[in-house]
């Protein structure tokens, strides 16, 4: 069978079965680790609450609709009927309800879940520093002083805890299968705390537009065992580029779909830097038709 | 001289927006032609571009929403095609095109589509409910409207000359700041909407007056129909939401033209502080949308009912709580930012809240049904089809309201699904039921039912075909604006969703299909009483379409639906009302201020864009001009003669005579 064609089937496949809640998993609805499990829970929650309200409201809706269509001889017409304390008070009561119970989720789900908030754990959690650029993404371990590009390797098991920036314009860090996703802005730093339970390679994007390579800024995120982890470590430590200033500043400059590499880390405290923006800021687009001044343009 | 316009601004390398733009070009150049060469130009000038009266401008406001809706259209068809085309593949739009369109979308689709709808329909309707003969000030009036139309004309123009903005429907820096954004795409935004949006403002501060100060005799506030306390408060919003607009605008612009540093994250500026003011107006203007169209189905559903509104009081509490809680919630656009618990728990219960007021109306509108006569017209078929889409749009805002979970929806396909749940299910759906319900009031004839019921069917169903797949793509991690992606999983549901904007396609072609019709057989869909669904309020006491002076005498009102109360007398007693004496009638002159403005302002917005520094001095100088010439004008009021209203009136009392005499008949 060609590509092509396989390719159909795979998507006829896909549509017949209604892909639905059982066919094929949602990233969303099927993480790993305790953030992703968390907000699952309460995602599925409020909306099975607001369900039990809203579906028999649309029934009624429908049912009084046709119950009192001009041609039933057996409805009770009562057209002057625009009043009734008991209905009004019912009426505010429902929503009302619901909305204090669902308010308590949302309270105490989002002091639960803060993103800066450090998970429980025996274990010391990673910390890894990440810096979105034009347009990749570079996640720095500076306790190993490892850098790498467009790929972020993580131990199974163990929390991870994100600082995060940006190098240029707003981005927004997210791996759908692990849970919460989180600003990266320029001159101010982020926090957020995953964990991965299982060992697994997610997909990573930016949920915020940053420009024309926008699209490409994916990155691969790999949960891996400690000592899988330790020697992925040990292998960058040993790699033959150095992430100095003068590579940090090439990098800054816009590009897309750069393959993942590893660099060693010459300065732990690269991250600060940016934060502080002693490193400048990536300078933008610099061609552009007829110049950058009218519309700028990636490959001209 | 010509600043940073040349030859070499036209995107010759972009066939799409040449094609377009060429089409667009020679269909406007052949209406202008056809419109001078049969000798039409002086009667629009006159009676149109020149006019004054409400009721023409609210006309011109719909027009000019249903042919923006078309161009919002054409980008909604072109994303969704780009998405269905671009898995493992560049598709044929490159990120620099694409972005530009979905920016332009959602640019033109709440700007120059959603509220010029609905300030059109307030503009026809609400001195016609409110018993008066016009706005508070009829010139202002038309300088908005003309100065919406700049802000359109800009937009577009930017298809062919230079280039959009690409940085979403907001222009978020620091990406629109001039060093990510040096091109001229985010200046054609923030002069368009700087213009525009002080055309709404002003349109706000008129109705605001209009609803405060002059209502007819006896309707005092709670006698008010509910779509007048709808609009009441959404323009309160407008006032006190678009000044905030204008100023952030003001702040970008002095970012980009004279290197301040507000936004800039750099050398002092905050990029989140643009995020947080944007949006101080950003959601308020939500509800600027949606309380209109909560106030048309209110209407709706009370006159194809047979009843009146169930809860009127309820309803007006629920429209200001609406209106104040609006201003509470703008954070929970950005809970990804990093704020904080409590910051964010707050603000996700206050949005929330929200709900409250919304749910109670939609049991009204249940309540209302209830008990009734239900007639299925197409208004009303909008209307339930509304009920039966909104509440699921607003379970997905409540979903998104909670912080944790909008920790893994913000800004995914979800997001989008959701909001397009509420605008076009909401806002759109009201602005379709508006349109059905107040054509022959406009008109004199109905709208063809068939035809519009069609369309209800094909925008329902494609609505769902086209969103329902989103909210799916948004809980397997998609997130909005991608240009291509390499997930398989995502491109069924995303042909999915090309087939319902297909689907939406054939609802806009019913619509024209209908219009076409409808003004074909206007003498079989003609409604001589003025008065064709039965209704309750005064809009329908007067002729259809209603004279320049709206009532030939101010009606005296005792109670919450007066023109019901006339006409149940009138049905006991077999008789109408006495005839009234006649009085001269005071109707404002017709005055091209607002066309002359709209073109000085055409003129500075475009050069401003294009660093023409001199042309924009020329057109300040001129706009101020126009003022001058206005305020020192010598006349400003036509009368028209008692005799005159006696003759009208007795036309629109005769055809009621004669249906009284009919529905007797008939009994």
């Amino acid at each position: 069978m060609s590509d092509t064609g396989r390719r159909l089937a795979r998507m006829g496949a896909a549509i017949t079965l209604g892909c639905g809640l059982s066919g094929c998993t949602l990233r969303v609805l099927d993480p790993t680790g305790p953030v992703g499990m968390q907000e699952r829970t309460i995602l599925l929650n409020a909306t099975i609450v607001m369900l039990v309200i809203i579906v028999p409201t649309m029934l009624a809706t429908l049912a009084v609709a046709w119950w009192y269509r001009p041609g039933n001889p057996r409805a009770v017409r009562r057209p002057h009927w625009s009043f009734s304390g008991r209905i009004e008070i019912v009426t505010w009561s429902i929503p009302l309800l619901a909305i204090l119970f669902l308010g308590g989720i949302a309270w105490i789900g989002s002091h639960d879940l803060d993103p800066g908030k450090p998970l429980p754990s025996k274990e010391k959690p990673l910390e890894v520093e990440v810096v979105s650029l034009d347009w990749k993404w570079l996640f720095l371990y500076p306790e190993a002083r490892v850098a790498s590009l467009n790929r972020l390797v993580i131990p199974v098991g163990r929390p991870v805890q994100l600082r995060l920036t940006s190098a240029s314009v707003w981005n927004g860090f997210f791996v759908p299968g692990l849970g919460s996703m989180i600003y990266t802005m320029s001159g101010m730093a982020t926090r957020l705390n995953l964990e991965a339970d299982r060992e697994g390679t997610f997909r990573g994007l930016s949920t915020h537009l940053s420009g024309d390579g926008f699209s490409d800024m994916t990155f691969e995120t790999r949960a891996v065992p400690g000592n899988a982890f330790a020697a992925w470590l040990g292998g960058a430590q040993g790699s033959t580029d150095t992430l100095d200033d003068d590579a940090y500043r090439a990098l800054s400059r816009q590009s897309s779909n750069d393959p993942p590499k590893t660099y060693r880390l010459a300065d732990d405290r690269l991250f600060d830097r940016i934060v502080a923006q002693a490193l400048p800021p990536g300078p933008g687009p610099v061609a552009g038709r007829p110049d950058p001044s009218v519309s700028p343009r990636q490959g001209h | 001289m010509l600043g940073k316009l040349s030859l070499a601004a036209i995107p010759l390398d972009q066939p799409i927006p040449l094609f377009a733009g060429a089409f667009v070009g020679l269909v406007l150049l052949g209406v202008v032609a056809w419109i001078v060469l049969a000798g039409h130009l002086p009667y629009l000038w006159r009676e149109w571009i020149t006019s004054v009266d409400h009721k023409r401008i609210g006309v011109m406001y719909v027009i000019f929403a249903l042919v923006m809706l078309l161009r919002g259209f054409t980008d909604a068809m072109m994303m969704r095609s780009q998405q269905a085309l671009a898995f493992d593949a560049p598709g044929y739009l490159p990120p620099e095109h694409y972005n530009q369109i979905f920016s332009a979308h959602g640019t033109i689709m709440i700007f120059f589509v959603a509220m010029p709808f609905m300030i059109g329909l307030m503009n026809f309707v609400l001195p016609l409910q409110l018993g008066v003969r016009d706005v508070a000030f009829p010139t202002l009036n038309s300088v908005s409207f003309w100065l919406t139309c700049t802000g359109a004309l800009l937009v577009n123009l930017s298809l062919v000359v230079g280039e959009f903005q690409r940085t979403g429907w907001l222009p978020y820096p620091p990406l629109s700041e001039i060093t990510y954004s040096p091109g001229v795409g985010v200046d054609y935004w923030l002069w368009a909407l700087s213009i525009a949006g002080i055309g709404t403002l002003m349109t706000g501060i008129n109705f605001v007056t209009t609803i405060l100060k002059m209502r007819a005799p006896g309707m005092s506030y709670l006698r008010m129909p509910m779509f007048c306390w709808t609009a009441l408060a959404t323009n309160l919003l407008i006032v006190a939401a678009f000044p905030i607009l204008t100023a952030v605008s003001a702040m970008l612009i002095l970012d980009r033209y004279l290197g301040f540093h507000f936004f800039t994250d750099t050398a002092g500026g905050n990029s989140m502080l643009f995020m947080s003011l944007i949006w101080a107006w950003g959601h308020p203007e939500v509800y600027i949308l949606i309380l209109p169209a909560f106030g048309i189905f209110s209407e709706v559903v009370s006159t194809f009912s047979g009843k009146p509104l169930f809860g009127y009081r309820s309803m007006v509490l629920a429209t200001m709580a609406i209106c104040m809680l609006a201003f509470m919630v703008w954070l929970h656009h950005f809970f990804t930012m990093g704020a904080g618990a409590d910051v964010n728990g707050v603000f996700g219960i206050m949005s929330m809240i929200i709900a409250v007021p919304t749910g109670v109306k939609v049991f009204n509108w249940l309540f209302t049904m209830y008990g009734g006569r239900v007639r299925i017209s197409a208004a009303m078929l909008w209307s339930i089809g509304f009920m039966l889409t909104f509440v699921v749009g607003g379970m997905t805002g409540v979903m998104l309201a909670i912080p944790p979970v909008d920790f893994v929806l913000h800004n995914s396909t979800f997001l989008i699904a959701h909001f397009h749940n509420v605008i076009i299910g909401g806002v759109l759906f009201g602005a379709f039921a508006g349109y059905t319900y107040w054509f022959p009031k406009a008109f004199g004839f109905r709208l063809h039912e068939g035809w519009g019921k069609a369309a209800f069917w094909c925008w329902q169903i494609g609505f769902w075909l086209a969103f329902g797949p989103l909210y799916v793509t948004g809980l397997d991690g998609m997130t909005r604006r991608l240009q291509h992606y390499d997930v398989p999983e995502w491109r069924p549901w995303l042909l999915v969703a090309l087939l319902g904007a297909v689907t939406i396609l054939a609802g806009i072609a019913c619509q024209i299909v209908q219009l076409v019709v409808s003004i074909r057989r206007r003498e079989t869909l003609r409604d001589a009483t003025g008065d064709p669904w039965d209704g309750r309020s005064l809009e329908w006491s007067t002729a259809s379409p209603p004279p320049a002076f709206n009532f030939a005498v101010l009606p005296d009102v005792h109670g919450e639906e007066p023109y019901w109360t006339v006409k149940e007398r009138a049905r006991a007693q077999h008789a109408l009302p006495d005839r009234p004496r006649y009085e001269a009638i005071a109707v404002p002159r017709n005055s091209p201020t607002g066309f002359v403005c709209a073109f000085f302002a055409t003129l500075i917005g475009f050069s401003m864009i294009w660093h023409i520094w001199w042309l924009a001095i020329a057109g300040a100088l001129g706009a101020y001009a126009t003022f001058v010439v206005f305020a020192w004008r010598d006349r400003t009021e036509e009368e028209i003669p008692a005799d005159e209203v006696a003759r009208i009136d007795a036309l629109n009392r005769r055809a009621r005579s004669q249906a009284l005499d009919a529905m007797e008949m008939v009994r």
